[in-house]
């Protein structure tokens, strides 16, 4: 046996391959099941039920899925860059603290006004908070990836720090809480889900146009394929990044300000709920694509909301959810060698390549 | 006396950091940067963990701890190595998977002590001989045995990288696996070897954290020591003798908030916890600034090896 590159695939072969990688988490995953004593099969079904089963349900589902994916869609403009940004619960955290100083402050402004300083002030603290190690990173080449993962840990700090001790409200009587928003901070509802649906809908437009149909765009594609190549060609790699992960920070942060005004009602060290880890997952599963990503992100929250109804359910660990989703990412990860390799039987034992 | 008190704490704290960061300098060393440290260290530390509680035998809790390191190591070796597969995604992927691991593993063990035929073992004991040394003594050597662990593995891993045969193989592996192929070298043994010994390594570390320093356990028991790990491998500059250096600096820096608590301070204590990640960052801007031959990663890094495109 030998390994050889092979000829590009076409879409339909390179689906077909993703799918088998899923199927193949699901099963090895059922099997993990088997050994725990549970039937695989009534577990994954009733984990569907408890994402889809109802409105109620099914507005969980939706409520978690819209951080993932526009979480995801961040952290993917600034993977198309091979920029590893893993910082994007940090972005969502200081973009929740930016949106929550102006609705603790300001409650007495309009509701239109009032939100819509908030999204912009989250969406620059966001950007601010990407910018600095993008900004080492294309000066020094500091490594982003740990960079960004300290930001946010100082970032969950720096929210902890607020919650029981600078912005503690007085009135919960010795409970560690940041005071609730006013009427005038929180997001409108429409078909009894926060409007944080329709900008999701309207960022995965955006963002698949901001990626294929503009100069910046083209020049990110070039720049994560080949750094040499992109200056060759004289783009000012510095200045896209800084402009991408800018761009990619305030998408996060934004994050920050829906869940604070949509969901919570309040800033929190519980803000995130780990989205910034599974929207990494999200961004690579769905191939860096912005029309895939919602996808990807809906699946998941389905997955994470039926995790917590199985929990009640079965008393399994919603966290069973989370080990499935990095199964499915390993499962991925292995099968993207089958799209670039072949393995080759030759009759002679003669190499003994691994 | 308080001091060295304090520094007899620093060096515990720097011990899970240490597993950890001479770990990832091996694979890193065979051209394999695995961010999967966070992920091997919780999965080591609830494994051992469970282990322990459940067997309430201290050799099997850390073998087990040991294990559950090297199968994370394995799968990110597999993928990345055998498969060739992107180093940056599959170790994150290691991490999240580790921490959905110890998180559904140790969910029913919250809050539970270990029993004590294990605690007594992983307790703090004198070294015979070294521990009448005067200060240095009491420093390092009254504590865990597992402190002592980690003061053999850099012993013998520096040994074994500096002086023999072997480190010089390892080392042609990370800078020009095309090189080492040529010479005879099993490339993929190598990587296998060395990603798998990083695990077992990870997974000791963490099982310190579940089995000695804290011996209740408790969600997130790492908090980030095996990211602080990953950055510590630059500032040792991939050298496990420096790393003993870093791992007890951010050891100190680690408890110096907790041990300051007592005192009124200017600063919050919630700022002053920001400290080892504000100096991890500080350390990455430092070294990337002041780049020189010494200071580079083994240059075949995050690119897989395959013979028929070198």
């Amino acid at each position: 046996m030998r390994i050889a590159k092979r000829s590009e695939l076409n879409k339909n072969q390179i689906a077909l391959v993703r799918l088998g990688a899923v199927f193949g988490a699901l099963v090895f995953g059922g099997l993990f099941l088997v050994v725990l004593g549970e039937n695989p099969l009534r577990i994954y079904v009733s984990m569907v039920q408890g994402g889809l089963g109802s409105f109620f349900r099914f507005r969980e589902t939706v409520n978690i899925a819209i951080p993932l994916l526009i979480t995801s869609l961040g952290v993917m403009i600034a993977f198309k860059m091979r920029f590893w940004n893993i910082g994007a619960e940090g972005q969502i955290f200081m973009g929740g603290f930016a949106a929550a100083y102006l609705a603790l402050n300001f409650s007495h402004l309009p509701k239109p006004v009032l939100l819509t300083l908030m999204a912009g002030a989250a969406m620059t603290m966001g950007g601010v908070w990407l910018i600095v190690p993008a900004w080492f990173k294309a000066k020094f080449g500091t490594n982003e990836t740990l960079f960004t993962l300290m930001l946010n840990y100082i970032a969950l700090r720096w929210v902890t720090y607020l919650q029981y001790s600078l912005w503690k409200d007085p009135s919960a009587m010795g409970f560690p809480k940041i005071a609730s928003f006013e009427q005038s901070a929180l997001l409108p509802k429409i078909f009894d889900i926060h409007v944080g649906w329709i900008v999701a809908l309207v960022l995965i437009y955006l963002i698949h146009m901001y990626l294929n149909h503009t100069k910046t765009g083209y020049e990110i594609a070039v720049i994560g394929e080949s750094e040499d190549t992109a200056r060759y060609a004289g783009i000012d790699i510095k200045r896209v990044i800084l402009k991408t992960m800018f761009l990619s920070g305030a998408v996060s942060g934004l994050v920050g300000m829906i869940q604070a005004s949509g969901i919570s009602g309040t800033l929190s060290v519980d803000l995130t709920g780990g989205v910034g880890f599974t929207a990494i997952i999200t961004a690579w599963l769905s191939g860096l694509n912005p029309i895939m990503v919602g996808v990807v992100s809906f699946l998941f929250a389905m997955l994470r909301q039926g995790g917590s109804f199985i929990q009640t359910a079965y008393q399994i660990p919603a966290s069973a959810a989370e080990i499935l989703q990095a199964l499915i990412l390993f499962f991925v990860l292995a099968s993207e060698f089958f799209l670039r390799y072949k393995v080759v039987r030759v009759k002679k034992a003669g190499g003994d390549l691994k | 006396m308080n001091v060295i008190s304090f520094l007899s704490a620093v060096v515990q704290a720097g011990t899970p950091l240490l597993f950890a960061t001479v770990g990832e300098i091996f694979s890193q060393k065979v051209g394999n940067l695995n961010l999967g440290l966070e992920g091997m260290m919780l999965m080591g530390a609830v494994t051992g963990f469970a282990v322990g509680y459940g067997t309430a035998n201290p050799f099997l809790a850390l073998m087990g701890a040991a294990l559950a390191g090297m199968v994370g190591a394995l799968v990110y070796a597999f993928i990345t190595v055998t498969l060739k597969g992107n180093q940056e995604v599959t170790g994150l992927t290691l991490t999240i998977f580790g921490t959905g691991y110890a998180s559904f593993v140790g969910s029913s063990y919250v809050g539970y002590k270990l029993p004590e035929s294990v605690t007594s073992v992983f307790a703090k004991v004198s070294f015979p001989i070294l521990s009448e040394i005067p200060v240095l003594g009491e420093i390092f050597f009254e504590q865990s045995p597992l402190v002592y662990l980690s003061y053999l593995s850099v012993l013998i891993l520096g040994i074994l990288l500096y002086k023999t045969k072997y480190g010089l193989n390892l080392k042609m592996v990370g800078e020009n696996p095309a090189a080492a192929d040529a010479s005879g070298i099993g490339v993929s043994r190598y990587k296998y070897f060395y990603i798998t010994l990083g695990g077992a390594m990870s997974g000791i570390g963490g099982a310190f954290l579940s089995l000695a320093y804290i011996p209740v356990w408790q969600e997130n028991i790492t908090a980030g020591k095996g990211w602080i790990a990953v950055a510590l491998v630059i500032f040792a500059v991939w050298n496990p003798y420096r790393a003993v250096a870093g791992a007890y600096f951010f050891g100190g820096l680690d408890i110096i908030g907790f041990r300051l608590q007592k005192f009124a301070l200017p600063v919050p204590i919630y700022i002053i916890n920001m400290l080892p990640y504000v100096a991890t960052i500080l350390v990455l801007v430092l070294m990337s600034m002041k780049k020189s031959k010494e200071n580079k990663a083994p240059s075949s890094i995050g690119r897989a090896y395959f013979r028929e495109e070198r």
